[in-house]
C-alpha cells in the first residue's frame, strides 16, 4: 500500500465525513484494486447521496469492471446532479462510442472538448468519433435520455443494448486504444459560468447549497490542492446559524462574515436563503474591499442561480 | 473584580458596544461577561463559540491559518469575536452607530492579553 493510500485511509477511518473517499476511491482504482476502490466509492455515496463526483467515481470503477450499464446509470446519474461534470461527459462519451453511437458519444466529447481544449485525449477521442461518423450508417434509435447540459442534448441508444451495437462498432472500424483521462482539475464550465468575468470565479469563490454541496466557483489552498468540495461540506448550516445568532440577538438579517486568518480574508455572504458564498482573498486585499467584492459576486450568483431555475 | 471582567468592562466603554463576553470555546459557556440589560448573554456565548469552531474547521480545512477575528454583519448591529487561543473566544455585541474599528483594536489587543 503507497503512503498516499494508506494516509487517506487513516484520514478517511478518523472522519468518516471526509470527502478523501473521492481521492482515495480514485487512487485504488489507479492501481487496479477494483473491489477495494468500489467499497471506498459506495461508502461515501451512503453519505454523499448528491453529490456529483461521488457517482462519477463510482462509474469509472465499474468502467473498468466492465460494468458498463451500471456505469452509464452511475454517470447519468452524476449529470443529473452536475450537468456539466466534464468527467462523466467523458465517460458516456466513451461508452456511446463502445456502443456505436457515435452521435451521442461526439456530443459528450465535443462538450468535454469545449471543456478543456488541452486534454489530448478527449481531442483524439472526438476527431476519431467524427471520423468514424463519416463512414458509418445513422446512429441507434433512441432508448435513453441523459440530463442536458449546456449546448448538449443527448439522446440515444444507452450501451446496456451494447451487445449487438458494441459489434456494430468493431464493423465499423473502431480504431482501438481509445483512452479517456478522467482528471477531477478539469473545471466545470457550468462553475465557471456562475462567477464568468470575476476574478477568481474557479478560485477563491465557492457557492455552497444549504446541504453543503458547491454549485459553482472553486477553491483552492495554498498548496494548489482542490479543497472546494471539502470546504463546502464544512460550510453546511453556517448560513443558517449566522441567522439564527443575529435573530436572537435582535439584529435583524445578517449580511455577511467577515473572517480574518492569519493569513487571509474570508467574506461570507448569502446571494440566497438557501446559498452561501465564500470569497477567499489574501492579505493584501483589505476586508472592505473583498466585503465589496463579494457583494458583486453575490449578484451575480443571484442572477446565474435565477437563470438556471 | 478579575483580570478578565476588568478588560470586558474596558470593551464595553467603546461607543456603541452593547456588551461583551468571555466564552469558553469547547462548551459555549460564559467565563465572564459585561452585557447591557436585554442582550442574552447565554444565546451570544453560545451561537458565537459554535459559529467560531464550525469556521475554525473550514479555514483549516481551506488550507488557511486559525481565524483572529470574525465580524457577523447584521441590519441592526454586529457580533464580533476574536479567538483567545484556542480554549476561550471574547465575544462583542455592537450597535448599528458603533466604532466597529476601534472595538477590533481594542479586541484583538483584549484577546493577545488572554491567550
Amino acid at each position: 500500500m503507497s503512503d498516499d493510500i494508506r494516509g487517506m485511509t487513516a484520514e478517511l477511518a478518523a472522519d468518516p465525513d471526509s470527502l478523501v473517499f473521492l481521492d482515495l476511491g480514485e487512487a485504488l482504482r489507479r492501481r487496479g484494486q477494483l473491489d477495494a476502490a468500489f467499497k471506498v466509492a459506495r461508502t461515501g455515496l451512503n453519505r454523499y447521496s448528491e453529490l456529483a463526483r461521488a457517482h462519477d467515481l463510482s462509474a469509472r470503477i465499474l468502467c473498468d469492471r466492465g460494468e458498463r450499464d451500471r456505469a452509464f446509470e452511475a454517470w447519468v446519474t452524476a449529470l443529473g446532479l452536475d450537468p456539466g461534470l466534464v468527467s462523466a461527459h467523458k465517460g458516456l462519451g466513451f461508452l456511446y462510442y463502445q456502443a456505436g453511437d457515435l452521435a451521442s458519444a461526439e456530443k459528450h466529447l465535443a462538450y468535454a472538448g469545449q471543456a478543456d481544449p488541452d486534454d489530448t485525449g478527449t481531442v483524439t477521442a472526438l476527431e476519431r468519433v467524427r471520423a468514424g461518423r463519416a463512414t458509418a450508417p445513422a446512429a441507434a434509435p433512441t432508448t435513453r435520455e441523459v440530463p442536458a447540459a449546456a449546448s448538449v442534448q443527448p439522446t440515444a441508444a444507452a450501451p446496456a443494448e451494447a451487445g449487438v451495437e458494441e459489434r456494430e462498432a468493431e464493423t465499423l472500424g473502431a480504431p482501438s486504444g481509445l483512452t479517456f483521462s478522467f482528471e477531477e482539475s478539469s473545471p466545470s464550465p457550468v462553475q465557471e459560468a456562475v462567477f464568468a468575468g470575476l476574478d477568481g470565479g474557479t478560485d477563491g469563490l465557492l457557492l455552497v447549497d444549504a446541504g453543503g454541496l458547491r454549485l459553482g466557483g472553486g477553491l483552492r489552498n495554498p498548496d494548489g490542492a482542490d479543497v472546494a468540495d471539502s470546504v463546502a461540506a464544512l460550510l453546511a448550516g453556517v448560513s443558517k446559524e449566522a441567522a439564527r445568532t443575529a435573530r436572537l440577538l435582535e439584529l435583524g438579517d445578517w449580511r455577511g462574515l467577515a473572517v480574518e486568518c492569519g493569513d487571509g480574508n474570508l467574506f461570507l455572504s448569502a446571494p440566497t436563503e438557501s446559498t452561501l458564498l465564500l470569497t477567499v482573498r489574501g492579505l493584501d486585499i483589505p476586508m472592505g474591499r473583498v466585503a465589496r467584492f463579494a457583494e458583486r459576486a453575490s449578484m451575480a450568483a443571484r442572477a446565474w442561480l435565477e437563470q438556471s431555475g | 473584580m478579575s483580570a478578565a471582567a476588568e478588560l470586558l468592562d474596558r470593551l464595553s466603554t467603546i461607543s456603541g458596544i452593547r456588551g461583551s463576553v468571555l466564552v469558553s470555546a469547547g462548551d459555549g459557556l460564559i467565563v465572564a461577561e459585561s452585557l447591557m440589560t436585554g442582550v442574552d448573554g447565554r444565546a451570544v456565548a453560545a451561537l458565537a463559540a459554535s459559529l467560531v469552531s464550525r469556521l475554525r474547521r473550514a479555514t483549516e480545512r481551506a488550507g488557511r491559518r486559525e481565524p483572529v477575528f470574525l465580524q457577523l454583519h447584521a441590519a441592526g448591529g454586529t457580533v464580533l469575536a476574536a479567538p483567545c487561543g484556542t480554549e476561550l473566544v471574547l465575544v462583542a455585541v455592537a450597535g448599528p452607530d458603533a466604532n466597529v474599528g476601534l472595538a477590533r483594536l481594542e479586541m484583538l489587543d483584549v484577546s493577545g492579553r488572554l491567550a
